[in-house]
């Protein structure tokens, strides 16, 4: 029996500068960034003063007012971008069993937004160790267990098959496609609502990734503040956003006649079992995971034509990162152009692995690589093609993107033309 | 391609006993694991009962450089894992470590963990904050530090499908061993009984009021009630049943069939997902509904639910045609930890060939349902489903059967 193939047959994206793909992608090919000094909260106490925001009105994107009270902002997102890309997609889902309609929600940090707000209230600004019942709201309990955006996602779109959320923190934008793409692999799903989505720009987390030192203190000129694998880079950019995609089977999309973004040829996630938010400088883990990729796609290195990294822009990830893709792809490294889109929308954690693939699929579709934006100081330890600041156009038929994140996780997945050979 | 997947470890952190053997003498011995709330003050709250562990002090298991940077379920989930790996006699540190996975389930993760950072926010200022708050809250933190306690590289995974996930994580392993990792520990352990876990839980409307331990937590009982927390959970070893074999591994016996399905969204009308999922689990399985041994029930304790789950299983088998049981009328609800503590009473089940009770519960007439109820029911058990049921509509079911 020969194997069943998982295409991307609808995509939607809601990012920082723009809310829909078409936004988005004028926003990288554009080389512009979305990073800013944060409205949300006053962010004087904070060591890192920067973020990617999204300007989102829930009710301009067809939510209704119960929804808006019930869903955090996380599931708004995600609700709106799943029907967005089932009309992308143009596929009736009315017209399929909803038992093989499946949904997989990516999410790292879950309802932070709602968690911190309504732990303010119930503990009364911080006094109260028995926090007060009576002044939670009647959806708290969704907001503690994330698996709620799972539900909303499904009921949206009237799926009824497998249907959950994956939660392995910053890979999950591609954690999740990757289960997605298992599920109509297997038999257990036709079709999978699959994406991710992350509202975490909070107080509690920007205070713990101050912490660790590991978002940016770069506020005089927030614009530049995301520099993946740049010389001066000091942290990440947190963002927000989220991105859906239609996974359908190969020979039932050709069938309904389906414009296909990619073929997601390959999927594999490792650990590093080392630590819960440092990395080796080796990147054997990641490098692990993309040789186990490239293996199930039954692609050589060579044919990779572009990378989209994490490129978080913290010291440790870029140099990581960087190290795997040589030790995976060899001279075919130096070769292809490596960009990182965090450099333009940040990092928004369990979302962004989704954002990248949508990014991927673009640049195939469009044959453009997006380029690093603020990438204007060379690191010798980042000694890869970047794309700095300039996208460029260039045949793009089959594409490497990669997550690293705390937990020690690194994810890695191959998106290709359906109609490339096979090894 | 479909290779067979066995259960060789058990770890077991349960209200009603604290590793394998502790806790299935408790369960066939009905003892009970729910009590008034002591690890803080319940009075002012409608709810007052928990499935707590108790004696379980983390510092006699894990080292003390572990201990700040994790949450209670951090802690029982490596321990449980220590117990599951030992139990299988397995050593890491003497297989290879690619082909090693950790795929866990989790519903809430560290939430302890995180009402103690909100409060250090809030109340003192953001430069109070850990910087373990980073990771230690979230719903990865068990996979992250069981695959780092253990040095395991291979495949790792996160799912949150609220009470189904425990079986969706086990599920989600065997389709990793299949495509070629010889190991990987799964299951999972929920723990959340803190103010702020607890006024979220309150919220539902659905926790029990009563303050009698043997009357708050009533599944297909005709004074059912809503139901009363707890946490813990399991932790199982799963492996390729040849590369098992070829370790000389015993097993349980093998994770035969799974199927997961949503129910429709609320007002819909149409059939809620159960019964699908029961169905799609024994078609996985090959298994005739005939070959079902003993069903372990979700139990939500709730009129609706209840009824809903008693009709999906009454749909497939019949009435009364197989016998049903609630063991953890005896634990509480521990959300994704619940399934996996089922699954490990399933194979004890077929080990031992006998089926632990469900306690405490007067049932409804209105359910067609053979309830083991009160004593452990001797009989030879060679497969056995497990349901399991997530807040916000999920289902899952899976098929475990005596090794071949």
């Amino acid at each position: 029996m020969t194997r069943r193939r998982v295409v991307i047959t609808g995509i939607e994206v809601i990012a920082p500068g723009g809310i829909g793909k078409e936004k988005f992608w004028n926003l990288l090919s554009e080389g512009r960034t979305a990073t800013r000094g944060i409205t949300f909260f006053d962010p004087t106490p904070f060591r890192s003063r920067v973020a990617a925001e999204i300007d989102f009105d829930p009710y301009a994107h067809g939510l209704t007012a119960q929804e808006v009270r019930r869903l955090d902002r996380t599931a708004q997102f995600a609700v709106v971008a799943s029907r967005g890309a089932v009309a992308d997609s143009g596929i009736e889902l009315g017209g399929i069993d909803p038992h093989r309609i499946g949904v997989t929600v990516g999410s790292a940090v879950g309802a932070t937004m709602s968690l911190d707000e309504e732990y303010r209230a119930v503990s009364d600004g911080g006094r109260l160790d028995l926090v007060d019942h009576t002044y939670a709201v009647p959806h708290l309990y969704n907001h503690m267990v994330p698996s709620s955006f799972a539900s909303e996602v499904a009921w949206a779109v009237g799926a009824e098959g497998p249907s959950t959320v994956v939660s392995t923190g910053c890979t999950s934008g591609l954690d999740s496609v990757g289960y997605a793409v298992e599920l109509v692999r297997e038999g257990s799903a036709d079709v999978v609502i699959a994406g991710s989505s992350d509202a975490p720009i909070s107080p509690i987390t920007m205070a713990c990734f101050d912490a660790i030192k590991a978002t940016t203190p770069r506020h005089d000129d927030p614009q530049s503040a995301s520099r993946p694998f740049d010389g001066t880079r000091n942290g990440f950019v947190l963002g927000e956003g989220t991105a859906f995609f239609v996974l359908e089977e190969l020979e039932s999309a050709r069938m309904r006649g389906a414009h296909i973004y990619a073929e997601i040829a390959g999927y594999a996630t490792r650990s590093n079992a080392y630590h819960m938010t440092g990395l080796r400088p080796d990147g054997l883990e990641m490098s692990e995971a993309i040789d186990t990729a490239l293996g199930e796609a039954r692609m050589n290195p060579e044919t990779i034509d572009y990378i989209n990294a994490h490129g978080s822009g913290t010291k440790q990830n870029d140099r990581h990162e960087t190290a795997a893709f040589k030790r995976s792809l060899g001279d075919h490294a130096y070769r292809t152009p490596v960009s990182s889109i965090k450099s333009m929308v940040g990092h928004s954690l369990g979302a962004i692995g989704s954002i990248e693939i949508a990014a991927s699929a673009l640049a195939m579709e469009y044959d453009l690589v997006p380029p690093t934006a603020n990438l204007t100081t060379s690191d010798p330890e980042c000694d890869l093609d970047y794309v700095p600041v300039i996208a460029r156009e260039q045949l793009v038929d089959a594409v490497l993107t990669v997550g690293s994140g705390f937990g020690g996780f690194q994810s890695a997945m191959v998106l290709a033309s359906p109609e490339r050979n096979l090894l | 391609m479909t290779a067979s997947v066995v259960v060789t470890g058990l770890g077991v952190a349960s209200p009603n006993g604290l590793g394998v053997k502790d806790y299935w003498s408790a369960t066939l011995g009905g003892k009970n694991g729910i009590g008034r709330i002591t690890r803080f003050d319940p009075s002012s709250y409608p709810a007052r009962l928990a499935g707590e562990i108790p004696g379980f002090v983390a510092e006699d298991h894990l080292p003390s450089r572990i201990l700040p940077q994790t949450d209670r379920v951090t802690r029982l989930a490596l321990v449980a894992t220590d117990w599951a790996l030992k139990d299988a006699g397995a050593d890491p540190a003497q297989m290879s470590e690619f082909d090693m996975g950790v795929i866990t389930a989790s519903a809430a993760g560290g939430f302890e963990f995180g009402q103690g950072e909100l409060q250090s926010l809030w109340g003192r200022g953001s430069q109070y904050v850990s910087a373990y708050q980073s990771f230690a809250w979230f719903y990865a933190v068990n996979s992250g530090q069981i695959s780092i306690r253990n040095g395991m590289k291979g495949p790792a995974g996160v799912v949150v499908s609220e009470g189904a996930g425990g079986l969706d994580a086990v599920a989600h392993a065997r389709r990793q061993i299949r495509k070629g990792t010889s190991l990987i520990v799964t299951g999972a352990v929920d723990a959340s009984i803190c103010p702020w876990g607890w006024v979220a839980q309150l919220s539902t409307g659905k926790l029990s009021t009563s303050d009698e331990p043997a009357r708050a937590y009533l599944p297909f009982d005709r004074d059912c009630r809503g139901y009363v927390p707890g946490e813990g959970g399991a932790i199982l070893i799963t492996e390729d049943a040849d590369a098992a074999r070829a370790r000389g591994a015993r097993s349980y016996g093998e994770i035969a069939g799974h199927g997961s399905t949503m129910d429709p969204r609320p007002g819909s009308g149409r059939e809620p997902g159960l019964r699908k999922a029961i169905e799609l689990a024994l078609a996985d399985a090959g298994a005739d509904p005939g070959d079902i041994d003993v069903v372990f029930a979700d139990g939500a304790g709730d009129p609706e639910p209840d009824r809903t789950e008693a009709e999906a299983i009454t749909a497939v088998f019949g009435a009364r045609a197989v016998p049903v049981t609630v063991p953890k009328t005896m634990t509480g609800r521990l959300y994704s930890g619940a399934a996996p503590l089922d699954l490990a009473a399933a194979f004890l089940a077929i080990r031992d060939g006998v089926i632990p009770p469900t306690v405490h519960v007067d049932p409804c007439p209105d359910h067609l349902l053979d309830l083991v109820l009160d004593q452990p029911r001797p009989a030879p058990v060679r497969s056995a489903l497990v349901l399991a049921r997530g807040s916000g509509g999920f289902n899952s079911a899976m098929v475990v059967r005596a090794a071949r």
